[in-house]
């Protein structure tokens, strides 16, 4: 029997039946199909989160500039206080409002009186101390059922206060993890935000999407994206701001790092906007080198071209010889690899290139299409639970709508290997036999990691110390264990000192107590030495 | 660092910002965590177990596990009962615990979902258990959470059978593993038999030993939460957290409580072993006449730095209470003390302790935040603040030395171990505020002030 039947064997029937459709191995051969994006099973220890998690925890949550109200009862607020390493920064003309939790705090009366009138004062409140721009509001589970019109709200306060005023509707129950919440968030940005502002287009802009700057991630490709002679016009959403957000759709062309978070954006904003999007990967030198490369493609400037290929020179220069040292320490090693919807897949060029084999792979919230590429998406069946999530259409913005290529030149770019509108799966990378959990659980972690002995784990604070436990190393990759950055050349540099240091930290080797292997007790048997 | 927050007062009856206190759930599981072989059970969306697993986790540096009812849109609008019954199942089949202890959330609550008939309608396997409590997350905060789930184990474990069994019943208040252990140290040591409820040491700082257990040695017992029911009397330790399960247990089993401060600082301690004392009828040993007197030492030698300083104090009630008595004793002033829990009491008992120290000018405040807080530093400084990790803000914003001390204390480690509870933990107290305010004296003076000898 082979690893995935002896851990799936140990399910009851109904388990069995779900979760054999989540769990597969890779056998190289035909394309294979495994199932996402569909419910949790009540009682089994997932690793998902909420719609809320998604929505204000992951994508407005991280808006600089924006006061992020949260309606509901004072938890949900506080878990999402400085908890993502989504890093910003202020300035004179930029208030950063990421190091403040707010919220309406509802209490009983609230819940059977109905929490407009306490939404409504904390806005003013908001307004009156902050003066903000931007106010957001974000609902948790108890407001949609008690069915306050945040919306409504939201709409009265714009006028009122003549700020901008943003409502959604992400209560914690909706849809089937974060996956959701990104969707509401990704609707309300592209509604109400993008293509408000009056910027002027600058030459070779670009918006960064999927970008959350955690650790600094952000901050480090936007270094490297304007050495090289990019105009970052915004970034979605990683010390992101509200003022840049509304010129989005002055830019030529929108990177998409994370693409589960986000690509509702990119695609809504090629219909309206007709900007193209190409999917980007910082993470690993591979995939970065390819990244701008296909960026500098696009743009076709022989000076931009020759300026990126001298900027990666200089760059991998500056990392060579670390590289090749922790490369040595850790060539031939085997890895787990469990995040989020995009990120697993983004790491695995990246361990490659330090010698290490991910043998364990999954996603939390992904999608058909994050496993099996793009292409499925259309034979993707639309349940029940992913109906309850609004899907916006856009049209043609005719003032707004420029096109940087041709039709023609977009073949040609794309039969060039350019991913315009496109993005590969995990399959694309993935090694032969790794087995692939989705929506990977507490109970196939630990049995897998008994079968399989990764020598690191990467996944998130709730299973990190359950893995440490168990012998194996372990780093969180939606925090990094407060380390970074880890996008861009510099970042690959943190990232394999890291692992390094996580594998071979002497504690390690210290354990098991010498009394559990050395004999403790010394005597003589009848007599004889 | 926080420029955002104006010096001015302003009047603010209804925002919440940057809160000291979390939603009653996360008290709950942590309750539930203290019990032996216990798999907490968040009835709710998937959400509201995550953040809760990922908050405790933080704290500890521990696994902190649960499981959850993983609610639809669907489950919002029927009810959650079916999600439940599936739940029950397959943590059974799944992860095999001893007791199963589900605690609602706002949005079961909110829908009104009938916990007492669904758990008693589950198929719970032979010699298998599962209990509940109410934790809505709209009252209260996370000490309301954690002394329902308490009540909750009793409601329905708990029992007098008539004979007594010579026990102390002990809650111990919120606080971590480390104090739990060393309330079980004095215990120990003072000759009392007792039963504790929870007691999360040996669960949530459980050893590195390469091998992972789902469920480790710690945790109150279940023949002992049985047994709980046949105590002499209950010690509730953290009045405002602990009155409520020692109530509970007296109208169920009619045995009769005490509550006392949580036993941070001298008087808080000695009134602890006296209660102890009395219960037991043993003499106190010297080895814990031993520590008072190296604690008496140690206060006296020091207390020229801490003498007059002033501190601002914030955290869960019966914290920030313990913390006010020592700082008192220290000779320190407590002008701030804040929770964010909701509960008169909080102020009245801040208040009883000033008069008693004779001390006037300072400010309690319950249901507050950390941001009104900073504004009154802004307006009337301090010299030290001592709470949890969000203080940290504040400290940066305002240069000043911050001790952690409670809960959370999610970016240091090693607290979770230590006591801060008893002569030993005022002992660990009086050293973590006089190296910051002697370190700040260091920092601050002039190279020709800096004293080699202190």
């Amino acid at each position: 029997m082979d690893s995935r039947d002896k851990v799936l064997d140990k399910y009851n029937s109904k388990i069995y039946k779900n979760r054999k459709e989540h769990v597969i191995e890779i056998d190289g051969g035909e394309p294979q199909v495994i199932a996402a994006d569909t419910r949790a099973i009540p009682g089994i220890m997932t690793n998902r989160g909420c719609c809320y998690a998604g929505c204000k925890g992951v994508v407005t949550g991280p808006l600089k500039d924006v006061v992020n109200i949260v309606h509901g009862p004072i938890g949900c607020a506080y878990y999402t206080w400085g908890t993502r390493r989504n890093k910003a920064k202020g300035d004179e003309n930029t208030k950063d409002f990421t190091q403040y939790s707010f919220s309406t705090d509802m209490q009983e009366t609230d819940i059977v009186f109905g929490g407009e009138k306490k939404l409504r004062q904390a806005i003013k409140e908001a307004v009156e101390i902050f003066n903000p721009e931007c106010i957001m509001i974000s609902s948790t589970c108890p407001v949609g059922l008690i069915g306050d019109d945040i919306h409504a709200v939201a709409a009265e306060s714009e006028k009122l206060y003549g700020i901008k005023v943003l409502a959604f509707s992400c209560e914690g129950y909706k849809g089937v993890s974060q996956s959701g919440g990104h969707h509401i968030a990704n609707n309300g940005l592209m509604k109400y935000i993008i293509g408000t502002g009056d910027a002027e287009p600058q030459k070779y802009s670009i918006n960064l999407l999927g970008e959350y700057n955690i650790g600094g991630d952000g901050w480090e490709v936007e270094r490297i994206l304007k050495r090289i002679g990019y105009h970052v016009v915004s970034v979605m959403t990683g010390d992101g701001s509200y003022a840049d957000l509304k010129n989005a759709h002055t830019a030529d062309l929108n990177l998409v790092q994370c693409h589960r978070s986000i690509n509702y954006i990119a695609e809504m904003m090629k219909t309206k906007y007709g900007m193209d999007w190409i999917k980007v990967n910082f993470i690993g030198l591979e995939s970065i080198k390819k990244s701008l490369m296909d960026i500098a493609t696009y743009f076709g400037d022989p000076e931009l071209l020759a300026r990126t290929e001298a900027v990666i020179a200089e760059e991998l220069d500056e990392i060579e010889e670390g590289m090749a040292y922790y490369k040595s320490k850790l060539d031939g090693k085997k890895a787990a690899v469990y995040v989020g919807g995009s990120r697993t897949h983004h790491y695995i060029n990246l361990l490659k290139y330090l010698g290490v084999d991910v043998i364990l792979a999954g996603y939390e919230f992904g999608h058909r299409d994050d496993y099996e590429g793009r292409d499925v998406i259309p034979s993707i069946k639309i349940d029940a639970d992913s109906k309850n999530i609004e899907s916006i259409t856009v049209t043609k913005d005719e003032a707004n709508y420029k096109t940087f290529h041709t039709p023609e030149k977009i073949e040609e770019l794309k039969a060039a290997g350019i991913p315009i509108e496109d993005y590969q799966g995990l399959w694309a990378d993935i090694s032969e036999g790794a087995i692939i959990t989705d929506d990977f659980n507490h109970f196939e972690t630990e049995e897998f990691l008994k079968l399989l002995k990764p020598d690191i784990f990467f996944s998130g604070i709730k299973d990190k110390f359950i893995v440490q436990k168990s012998g194996v190393p372990s780093r969180q990759l939606h925090s990094y264990d407060y380390s970074g950055p880890y996008a861009g050349f510099r970042g690959a540099l943190n990232f394999a000192k890291d692992i390094t240091m996580a594998t071979y930290t002497p504690v390690w080797n210290m354990v098991q107590a010498p009394w559990k292997s050395e004999p403790t007790l010394v005597g003589s048997l009848g007599g004889m030495e | 660092m926080l420029e955002l927050t104006p010096k001015k007062l302003s009047d603010r009856s209804t925002l919440r910002i940057n809160p000291i206190k979390t939603c009653q759930p996360v008290g709950a599981m942590y309750a539930a965590l203290g019990v032996h072989q216990c798999m907490p059970h968040s009835h709710g969306s998937q959400g509201c177990c995550s953040f809760h697993r990922m908050f405790l986790t933080r704290h500890f540096k521990d696994p902190a596990i649960a499981s959850s009812s993983s609610f639809t849109e669907g489950a919002s609008v029927f009810g959650g009962g079916a999600n439940l019954k599936t739940a029950i199942k397959n943590i059974f089949d799944i992860y095999d615990p001893e007791i199963i202890a589900v605690h609602t959330t706002c949005l079961s609550e909110t829908i009104g979902d009938d916990l007492n008939g669904y758990i008693q309608d589950a198929k719970v396997p032979e010699g298998k258990l599962v209990v509940h409590t109410n934790t809505p997350s709209y009252v209260g905060s996370h000490i309301t959470g954690y002394y329902n789930m308490i009540s909750g184990f009793i409601k329905y474990l708990s029992t007098a059978t008539g004979e007594k069994n010579g026990k102390l019943a002990l809650f111990p208040g919120f606080v971590n593993p480390g104090d739990m252990r060393e309330m079980k140290r004095l215990m120990k040591l003072m000759g009392t038999e007792f039963i504790m409820l929870p007691d999360t040491s040996g669960v949530l700082d459980a050893p590195m030993t390469g091998n992972y257990t789902m469920y480790p040695k710690g945790g109150t017992t279940i023949p002992d939460i049985r047994d709980l029911g046949n105590c002499e009397m209950t010690l509730g330790l953290g009045e405002l957290t602990s009155e409520f399960p020692a109530d509970f247990l007296e109208k169920k089993c009619k045995v009769p409580y005490k509550t006392l401060p949580l036993p941070i600082g001298v008087e808080n301690t000695d009134a602890f072993i006296m209660a102890l004392n009395q219960f037991s009828k043993n003499e106190v040993p010297y080895e814990i006449e031993e520590e008072r007197g190296q604690l008496m030492d140690i206060l006296l030698d020091s207390h020229q730095y801490t003498n007059n300083k002033t501190v601002a104090i914030f955290g869960d009630p019966d914290t920030v209470l313990g913390m006010a008595q020592i700082t008192l004793e220290m000779g320190m002033i407590p002008k701030y003390m804040v929770t964010g829990t909701p509960g008169a009491a909080f102020d009245r008992k801040a208040a009883a302790l000033l008069e008693k120290f004779g001390i006037e000018g300072c400010t309690a405040k319950q249901s507050g935040d950390l941001f009104e807080l900073h504004q009154w530093i802004k307006n009337d400084p301090v010299d030290l603040l001592i709470g949890g990790t969000h203080g940290k803000q504040v400290a940066r914003a305002e240069d000043i030395p911050l001790v952690r001390v409670g809960f959370p204390i999610i970016d240091r480690y090693v607290h979770s171990y230590m006591p801060i509870v008893g002569y030993k933990g005022a002992i660990r107290l009086a050293e973590l505020i006089l190296n910051a305010l002697m370190d700040r004296q260091d920092r601050d003076c002039e190279d020709e002030d800096l004293e080699m000898v202190m």
